[in-house]
């Protein structure tokens, strides 16, 4: 399996916040960084974390209020690109100042910070970071940053699920088509058959599989099936 | 030359956005007869020109537009999922690898600039997408773009099409990695290293964080 498919499994099976942090925890230590947060601003009434800061640090940023003043909030609640840490304005002093304690504070010269959006205005944030040469972390965004992207994504969905009520939740809605899709899946025909019978290329189906499963918060085509079973999505 | 300008942004760049949205206008109200609101100023704009999206331009020697379209991610709000879905089996396209590109626009004012404001802006949309990791970009085009599309080497998989002849609406996909990029600047003649200067000239790298950090 891939780091990503690794994280992804046992993503998959986190049942409680604990099981996320260390999900989160695993996914830091698999890609050799220094540190990965997930923070989400507001689900069901409260803000939701899960991250490999120090407490030390975390009780600092509270008490400088530097929210106010950190560029990667500013950037990401804005925009909806990866936000590069070194890609972001920090010409302000107050941000500078900033920079220069969490820099002393350990956390690495180096970041990616990707915004995530849900439904009812929900903002999240996923963040990793890393003492890294510019080359290094130039290989790193290279390599790494569409693992992020995906990881963001689904820490997220998985988040929710645990967190709100199911009302909050994204509840999916699937096409006709894409249940079509699922439902030939589970039967067992090939890509190539299922193409066949839906009259579309291979390659659009694997979008609507793609678009189907992130939809779902499955992490892989099996188990965007069983999902939509048990969500009475499809049946026989 | 490509600029990368968020709408929250547009504001530092009158001369870009006033022509951009008149042109806009142009284009699609006058020359293709679309149903689409133009307001008092001359300007068309829509609900997804309110949601903060990023406009890839090309801009003219005199500073003015030359070309545009307008990029969101999918897993928000989309023109092709709220109003093409007929065009995609009712699949709505979502996901944080695929971002959507609607309103390609050119400016009558381009001139003999107008085939290169294309490339270079497929080129530009193809470097973000690199750049930023992508898989995929959905969009939806007019009929006209289908061979505009094919001659600057980066034609897209069409998802469905709804009218006849150069009425037609379509929804498309394209691939987005390493070999689409050299195929679109061995077409067009275009330097890869061009349309990365473009990026980070829209995407700068902060030399103060660089001394802090040094």
């Amino acid at each position: 399996m891939t780091k990503l498919e690794t994280f992804l499994d046992a993503l998959e099976r986190s049942q409680t916040p604990d099981d996320i942090q260390s999900s989160v925890e695993a996914l830091r230590d698999s890609y050799g960084i220094s540190n990965a947060v997930y923070h989400a601003v507001n689900l069901d009434g409260s803000p939701y974390a899960a991250l490999t800061y120090s407490q030390d640090w975390l009780d600092h940023y509270q008490e400088q209020k530097y929210v106010r003043v950190d560029p990667v909030v500013r950037g990401a609640f804005q925009h909806f690109h990866p936000q590069d840490w070194k890609r972001l304005d920090w010409s302000n002093r107050g941000s500078r100042e900033f920079l220069g304690e969490a820099i002393g504070a350990g956390i690495g010269n180096q970041g990616l910070s990707i915004p995530i959006r849900g439904p009812n205005g929900q903002f999240a944030l996923f963040t990793v970071n890393d003492d890294a040469s510019d080359a290094e972390w130039g290989q790193f965004i290279k390599e790494c940053q569409r693992d992020m992207m995906l990881i963001s994504h689904f820490i997220h969905k998985q988040v929710v699920g645990i967190v709100c009520p199911e009302g909050e939740r994204d509840l999916p809605k699937l096409s006709p088509r894409e249940i079509d899709t699922l439902k030939y899946l589970s039967l067992g025909l090939s890509r190539g058959q299922i193409s066949d019978k839906l009259k579309i290329s291979e390659h659009t189906l694997r979008v609507y599989i793609d678009s189907a499963r992130h939809k779902l918060g499955a992490l892989n085509t099996i188990h965007a099936v069983a999902t939509a079973f048990s969500r009475g999505l499809i049946s026989y | 030359m490509i600029k990368y300008i968020y709408a929250d942004a547009m504001d530092a760049f009158p001369k870009l956005k006033e022509t951009m949205f008149k042109d806009r206008a142009w284009q699609f109200k006058e020359r293709l007869g679309w149903d689409v609101n133009v307001d008092e100023t001359g300007y068309e704009s829509d609900e997804y020109d309110e949601i903060n999206p990023l406009y890839v331009i090309f801009e003219l020697p005199d500073g003015s537009h030359g070309g545009s379209m307008r990029i969101l991610p999918t897993t928000g709000q989309t023109m092709v999922n709220d109003h093409f879905l007929d065009l995609t089996d009712g699949v709505q396209i979502s996901s944080p690898l695929i971002w959507e590109c609607t309103r390609f626009c050119l400016s009558p004012n381009a001139g003999k600039l107008a085939g290169k404001a294309a490339s270079a802006l497929m080129l530009a949309g193809c470097e973000l997408g690199v750049r930023f990791g992508l898989e995929n970009s959905v969009g939806v085009f007019d009929a006209r773009m289908v061979h505009i599309y094919r001659r600057i080497g980066w034609a897209p998989e069409i998802l469905g099409t709804s009218g006849k002849g150069k009425d037609a609406v379509s929804v498309g996909l394209w691939e987005i990695n390493e070999e689409s990029k050299q195929q679109i600047c061995a077409k067009s003649g275009i330097a890869p290293e061009e349309a990365e200067a473009w990026f980070d000239a829209s995407f700068p790298v902060d030399d103060s964080f660089d001394a802090m950090v040094a």
